[in-house]
């Protein structure tokens, strides 16, 4: 199953600059951890910038499924949702 | 018979380099800054990584031309940058510095990178907040984590939990490796203290006897001590100058037990500060920028009247030098990493503010002058 994934500016270094990228999930049920594992094989090391090494999304990185922000990384993916990482920081 | 003195060997004679470069880590990237060998004029280049908090960056001395430089942003995790052909091109690591999974920990950000014994090209380590340290054996491309560090029975007994140490998280700083022997390693954590590997660091030992604690109970204790900085003195790996939250401290090798050299400062000033830098050429001298350590820890120039001090006995005494420096009104902070030494005859010092001023003297501390102004907050100064 394909997914649309938004990606924020701070990664786009990762994926040449491209604001949205498609990603296919092989799993017939995929996670959220999936997508992410997906998006690390097309785009190396873009994964350890938002989850950190014991699986948790890092406290600036948002992901939103839809409309709804989901934390997750083992929450079920609905079929065609829309994903948009977002990386939320504020002051200086 | 006439008596015929014995000859003293000829002193080594030091060649003066063709030119100084200084790799300036901030908050929001990374600057160099180079000169010719007159050191009187400087250009500033940069940044790489603008906008990534950047803490540190090294030159592998053993190919001349490799660079790794520590960074992470406020949004993304830490990672480790490289370059094979002096800066002109990064790219990063494929496998940055991280703790073991299900090990419950999260490396914050790698703040040091050291390189390895001239005998293991290739060989790089890295200490991270919260303390732990990493080694990479393809020049920074991949990294893991030390197990006789990571997993030592006493390593949480001796750093205390992730939450603990240095408002900015705690440090893993200070990895030093005797130039004699690839195994003879030394560490020092804010909070924990120094330590001691001769296993190549499959195994480590407390080394703080003599060193104060006095944020402790009580304060005469194996570990738990807060080092800011430990270098080796120049041209002699067996003396260790400290700058520790608690003093100025040198052990002599092989003793295990630190003499308090902070006892020549002027009591107006005190011992508190971040960087300790010693000569490349004389082990008997070593610089230090001391801050305000009183009542609340303000950790700026005392009375905003910055100043550089120097030692030239091994820390027996101290001299004030500030010549050039603003006379008040001045409130530096100057970080355990924004100190530097560069290895002419008649050394360069240097010194970065975290309000982005960088300074430097090519008389060995005589005269200082502004170099750089108007950078971001400053994390390290590297001369390479």
């Amino acid at each position: 199953m394909d997914y649309r994934v938004a990606i924020p500016s701070p990664l786009r270094s990762y994926c040449d600059g491209a604001a949205a990228v498609t990603v296919a999930c092989a799993a017939r049920h995929p996670t959220l951890g999936d997508l992410l594992d997906g998006l690390d094989s097309a785009y190396p090391g873009i994964r350890f910038r938002m989850l950190d090494e014991q699986g948790k999304l890092r406290p600036h990185i948002k992901v939103f499924v839809n409309a709804d922000v989901q934390r997750d990384p083992g929450a079920r993916l609905p079929p065609l949702a829309d994903v948009m990482i977002v990386a939320a920081l504020s002051g200086g | 018979m006439a008596r015929v003195a014995a000859k003293r060997p000829a002193a080594k004679k030091i060649e003066a380099p063709k030119r100084a470069r200084l790799l300036i880590a901030t908050r929001k990237g990374l600057w160099t800054l180079t000169t010719d060998a007159s050191r009187r004029t400087w250009k500033l280049a940069g940044p790489a990584f603008l906008g990534h908090i950047v803490h540190h960056a090294m030159l592998d001395p053993r190919d001349g031309k490799t660079l790794l430089a520590a960074a992470r942003t406020g949004h993304l995790g830490p990672t480790v940058f490289r370059s094979t052909d002096n800066g002109k091109t990064w790219k990063e690591a494929a496998t940055p510095p991280a703790f073991d999974a299900g090990s419950g920990r999260v490396v914050d950000h790698t703040f040091w990178l050291t390189p390895g014994h001239a005998s293991q090209p290739g060989v790089w380590f890295a200490g991270t907040s919260p303390q732990g340290l990493f080694r990479s054996d393809d020049g920074g491309v991949n990294w893991k984590g030390v197990a006789g560090f990571n997993a030592h029975p006493q390593r949480k007994a001796w750093c205390g939990g992730d939450q603990d140490g240095t408002p900015d998280g705690p440090k893993l700083h200070s990895i030093l490796v005797d130039p004699r022997d690839p195994a003879h390693m030394y560490i020092s954590m804010s909070s924990g203290g120094t330590f001691e590997s001769t296993d190549g660091g499959a195994d480590w030992h407390p080394l703080n006897q003599g060193v104060r604690a006095d944020f402790q109970p009580n304060p005469d204790l194996e570990f738990g001590h807060d080092p800011h900085c430990v270098q080796f003195a120049g041209g002699n790996p067996d003396r260790l100058y400290m700058q520790n939250h608690c003093g100025l401290f040198r052990l002599d090798r092989p003793a295990t037990r630190w003499t308090d050299i902070g006892t020549g400062m002027p009591k107006s000033v005190g011992y508190v500060g971040f960087p300790m830098v010693p000569h490349p050429h004389d082990a008997d001298t070593a610089w230090i920028f001391p801050m305000d350590g009183s009542n609340v820890w303000p950790r700026i120039s005392p009375g905003g009247k910055p100043a550089a001090y120097r030692t030239r006995d091994g820390g027996k005494t101290w001299k004030r030098q500030a010549e050039g420096m603003p006379k008040a009104q001045a409130w530096w902070t100057v970080k355990r990493q924004a100190m530097t030494i560069d290895r002419f005859p008649v050394a360069g010092v240097y010194f970065g503010t975290t309000s982005g001023e960088l300074w430097g003297t090519r008389d060995e501390g005589r005269t200082w002058k502004c170099l750089a102004a108007h950078l971001p907050h400053i994390y390290a100064v590297v001369s390479v």
